[in-house]
Formats: C-alpha cells, structure tokens, sequence
C-alpha cells in the first residue's frame, strides 16, 4: 500500500454543538473540521471551555440532553451524527472508542475490573464469558498490567489511578478500534505514570495502527505523540496544521502567545510572557474573534468579522485577520 | 525559619479493626530537615502522596506535629500554646490549592481580604480596613469594582488573586504556596506566577512553593525540595539540580516532564520507573525509593540514606551516589 496516500478515516465538516440553557444558546463548538487518516494521531489544544471535551463527546453521541449537533462527521463514508442509537452503539467500541478524563470515576465502583471488561467483549463481540476472560486478561498484559489475572477479580477502588487508566485504556482497546479518542487520559496522573501511559499509547499506535484523537491543554504531551495539531480557542479553530509547524511556526497570536506562556523545563528565563484577561464567556461572545480582547494585535476588523479558517501555507490553516506579515488589505 | 527532623504521622485504623487492636502510623512526612532563608522561594515537588502538602501545613503547625520541631526566627513553634501561635500566623500565611474552595461563599471579595486585617488588628477604623483592601486589590490586579461581589462571580485565576490579597495584606514574612498554580489554565497560570514573582521582589517575602509540575517550580524557586514517600531525597539549588540532577528518583521526574518541542519530545529517553508508589503506611525498608530504583543494591534495604552533600549547594539522599553517574 502506498503509504503517502493513506486512507481518511475520519472527516468532520462544519461541526456545531450548542447547548440549550436557561439563558440562551450557547455555543461550545463552532465550525469545526478536519479529516484524520487511518493511523494519523491528532492533537486538539485548548484551555478549558474552549470545547475540546464536547467535541469528543459529539463524535461518541455522548452529548447531555440540551445539546445539539449540526454539521457531520463522516466514519469511513458514514455520518455517524445522524445514526440513531442502536447503530451508534455497533460503532462504538468496535470501530471507535473513547478514553474518559477522570478515571476514577469512569469504571463502576459496583463491578469487578474483569466483569467490566468482559462485558466489552460478550456485548460487541459476542464471546462467551471463558473466552472473553482470556481474551481481557491478554489485553491487560498488553497494557502492561502487572498480574493481570489477578486483577481481573479486584474491584476499582483496589486499583492506583495510573492502573485504573491502563483498565480504561485495555478496556478501548479490547475491540481493536480503528479510531480513539483519549479525552485528557494524564491530566489526572502523576509525570512519571503520565510518562508510562504516553509511552504505551505510543506503541499502540504502532502495534495497531490505531487512530487517535488525543485532547490535552498540555502542549507538551502533544508534542510527544501528535502528528497535526488543532488549536481551539472559545469553540473556533485557532490554528491547523503539522505538529512541527504549529510548535516551530506558530503564526496564530494565540498559539503564539500560549506557547510562549508555558513555563519550560528546558530554558531559564526569568519571566514567563503572558497572555492578558480571561478567556470569554461563551454566552455573551463579542461579535468578530473570540480571541480580540486578549490579542495584541487586534485591531477594529476583529470586532466586526470572524476571520475564516484559511490556509496559508500547504496544510498550515488559521483563523485571523493578520497576515503573517502585516495585515491582508 | 528552620525545620529539625520533623515527622508527621497519623494514626489510622482499618474499618474493621476490633476496638483493642492499634492503628498503623501512616508516615507523611518522615524525618525532612531545611533551612528556608529570608526573601528566598523554596520550591518542593514531588508526586501526589509524597508529603509535600502535609509538609507545608506542618510548617504553620496546621496539622499535629509528630517529632522534631519548627523554629521561626529562634522561637520553636512547636512549643507554643494556641494563643501564642495565633499571634504569630500575621506573619506566616498561606495560599491554597483550590481557588473556588478557600473562599468563603457567603461572603464578598473586599470582607474575605478583610478578615485577617479585622482578626489581628481590631484597631483599624472601617475606613483605614477599606483603603487597605483597596491598595492590596489594586496590587494583585483586581479591579475596585468588584469589591461587594462574591467568589462565585469569578474565574479561577480571578479567585486565586483573591486568595493571594488575602495572605499578603498582613505582610507577612513567609508565605506557604500549596500548589497555588495547578487548578489554572496556562495563560492565566502565568500571570499567577508573575505576579507572585513581583510580590515577592516587593515585598521581600520568602515562599515556600508547592507544585508537582517541576517546569513551574523551575520558574519560580531559588532552591528546590524533591520529596518522595514523606522523605527528603535530594535539595539543591535550582540550576544545579535541573542541570546535575544525582538522585535517582530526580532524574527520573525531569525526565518524564514533557518538553512542547516535537523534536526534543520525540528524540529523548525517558527512564520509566518501575511500579506505583509504596504505601506510606508500610514503606519499604531502608531507602523508601530502592523498590523502583534501577540501580537498589542489598545495601540499600539496610539503611536509610540521609542528604548529604554533593557540593556546596546541593544534597542529595542515596547511598549509591559514588556508584552512578
């Protein structure tokens, strides 16, 4: 197979999720697209609030009640926004499944680790219970599970949180899907096991050949293990393109300004640039870019259009209305 | 001020213990000596459950102190009564981890600010208290509008400005920062910092800070602390410590941290500890670490390395230090 063509598995156009509140729509995700090919990791960035969570959620058909979806989002050729929930359900898991934030919470603390996964199996694959118990032990070991038969007969609350993260991983994987979304899968854990868990993701991208949508505010965890990077910033997309160009030639000032703000372990200077005010509150968005009470480089044509997502280098696109030198008439 | 040996322990019992059987000391912090000097940022990282937040709550005496003691300017804290010590919290403060949380919800920004002025120095007339609050606000960056509104009403950097004008308007002398920056976004945590930076130039504080990302401590501290299961194992000055870092368990962290540069991310080695943390309540014998570190020995189960010095400003805890690079 011809590598440099590799099959889109993932196309999102124009995604759109609002939320219906008490004081009106808001809107946690605006115009959102990308395509992710088959092995392709993507990193989607952004500060809390600015709807990283609830694209993920969008794409699982995992959305709370008051939410809303427009746009579609194409699995291989199929738009899985308008599937109905029984046909929803035969994706998930086998052909799509998803790494929640916190995992303390996301196992039942009722259930034993091997009941939780075997379920997996027995539901989606229908395994009987000996071979999914083989079949879930083998994948603990893969996760590198120390005793993992052992383990299958202990409950979550037994389990440190960098284990119970490798149970939510086994458990993603045991369908072998070709497409995951890890939503913050390290935020939790401590550098040393957020070290060993990127390590095991990594080798299972190899192993698999697996997709993954990684969503982190830690830029640093993206550098690692993404190959394109997706900027958001209050529900718009900031910046798109190649991790190398949105880490080395960031043109978007809020990339810029985010990059800069990060204390790094590897320079020493005295005083970390900052990124002035908040970010917005999305019920009452200014007209125009989210981002232009923050931005130095704002100027009146912000306030009154929302720049569009355009590229202006091969597979390098961003939203603003400055030029990457001066300002496009 | 100076810490000698302190040990904070606590007693805990099994849910089903029987009432004669006698509980097991879990070993927060075991055995931590340091020397916090006067203007200077003392930074303590380590993972969560090695003891750096029970650290930084023994040194105001807010948990029971074990063993060992805590002098303040030649006072041992630890032999004061209620009273005494509450006379000397004007000068020592601290600021929280959760910003939302150590605020009072029921009462507005300028009172919150207001309570330790009105706590110490009842003398104050109510319009003296208000143009203190007013000067504080106006330091950290808080607008004087927004003095009769509540916690709820703000964004998390918004209410940790808010926690710092509250430690900071008694003036004091030392400052506890227990991880006072993680609960932030990036943006906004660095503003936290920087500001906390200039306050402490101003001020000439001296900060302990607490944090378990070893970049920020990296930002903000002149020496760092690294801790793990309760025990000090390496202190050293900020450069030589990033830059030479000896304990086995330091290296390990620095590099685990990651780097956002795609080249450097992808091109290092990470030394990948073995296992989870021990229990604290039944720690390994001998050097706490030996159980996940590559190069334990026999030696290493015998006895408990204490830090020793490596140079003139750094410390490190291992009994193999001669042997590994």
């Amino acid at each position: 197979m011809n590598l440099s063509t590799k099959k889109t598995l993932l196309e999102v156009n124009n995604l759109k999720v609002n939320f219906r509140t008490p004081d009106g729509f808001v809107t946690a995700v605006n115009d959102l697209n990308f395509t992710l090919a088959q092995g392709e990791t993507l990193g989607i960035v952004g500060e809390s609030g600015s709807g990283k969570s609830q694209t993920a959620f969008a794409l699982m058909g995992l959305l709370a009640g008051n939410g809303v979806i427009e746009g579609e989002a194409r699995f291989n050729e199929q738009n899985i926004l308008t599937l109905n929930e029984k046909a929803m359900n035969r994706i998930r898991s086998k052909e799509i499944a998803m790494i929640f934030q916190d995992p303390m919470t996301s196992l039942n603390p009722y259930m034993k680790v091997g009941k939780q996964l075997m379920e997996v199996l027995i539901l989606h694959k229908g395994m009987s219970k000996a071979e999914a118990f083989e079949a879930s032990v083998k994948m603990l070991d893969a996760v590198k599970m120390p005793e993992a038969r052992k383990r299958m007969n202990m409950y979550p609350h037994e389990f440190s949180g960098g284990m119970r993260q490798r149970v939510m991983i086994a458990m993603a994987l045991l369908c072998q899907p070709k497409l995951l979304i890890a939503d913050e899968p390290t935020t939790a854990l401590d550098v040393t096991v957020q070290a060993q868990i990127l390590t095991l993701l990594n080798e299972l991208k190899d192993d698999f050949n697996t997709s993954i949508i990684m969503i982190t505010h830690d830029l640093g965890v993206v550098a690692g293990l993404c190959d394109k990077v997706l900027v958001m910033y209050a529900g718009q997309t900031m910046e798109y393109g190649s991790a190398e160009d949105v880490f080395y030639r960031p043109t978007h000032p809020y990339t810029q300004g985010l990059l800069k703000a990060i204390p790094r372990l590897d320079a020493d200077d005295e005083y970390l640039s900052t990124i002035p005010g908040n970010p917005p509150n999305l019920l009452h968005l200014p007209t125009g870019c989210p981002f232009q009470a923050r931005c130095e480089f704002a100027q009146d044509r912000c306030g009154e259009s929302m720049p569009s997502l355009q590229e202006f280098a091969p597979g390098q696109l961003r939203a603003c209305h400055k030029s990457v030198d001066g300002w496009v008439a | 001020m100076e810490v000698n040996n302190l040990k904070v322990h606590f007693n805990i019992k099994s849910d089903n213990a029987w009432p004669w059987e006698k509980g097991q000391a879990l070993k927060a912090v075991d055995g931590v000596n340091l020397t916090i000097y006067a203007g200077e940022t003392l930074g303590v990282v380590g993972e969560s459950g090695c003891g750096k937040s029970t650290l930084a709550r023994a040194l105001l005496r807010l948990v029971p102190i074990t063993e060992g003691n805590v002098v303040w300017l030649g006072q041992d804290l630890t032999d004061l009564d209620k009273k005494q010590m509450r006379s000397k919290r004007q000068a020592l403060q601290m600021i929280f981890q959760d910003p939302l949380a150590s605020l009072d919800p029921r009462m507005t920004v300028g009172d919150i600010i207001a309570e330790p002025l009105r706590t110490f120095r009842p003398e104050l007339s109510k319009e003296q208290v208000k143009a203190e609050v007013r000067a504080i606000m106006d330091r950290v960056g808080l607008l004087p509008n927004v003095i009769n509104r509540y916690p709820h009403e703000f964004s998390g950097g918004q209410c940790q400005r808010i926690g710092i004008a509250r430690a900071l308007i008694l003036k004091p002398k030392l400052v506890v920062c227990d991880e006072p920056v993680s609960a932030l976004d990036v943006s906004i945590q660095a503003q936290v910092v920087n500001l906390l930076k200039e306050l402490q130039a101003e001020m000439g504080l001296s900060l302990v800070f607490i944090a378990h990302d070893l970049s920020v401590v990296k930002h903000i501290s002149d020496r760092v602390l690294v801790m793990y299961l309760g025990n000090a194992v390496e202190l050293a000055s900020k450069q030589s410590l990033y830059d030479h870092p000896r304990h086995p368990y330091t290296k390990a962290l620095l590099s685990a941290v990651p780097v956002p540069d795609p080249k450097i991310e992808r091109g290092k080695k990470i030394e990948l500890l073995a296992g989870d943390l021990p229990s604290p309540i039944s720690p390994p014998s001998g050097c706490v670490f030996r159980t996940r570190c590559p190069h334990a020995n026999e030696g290493c189960a015998q006895q408990k390395p204490i830090l020793q010095a490596v140079s003139s400003e750094h410390q490190a805890a291992c009994s193999r230090l001669a042997d590994i690079p």
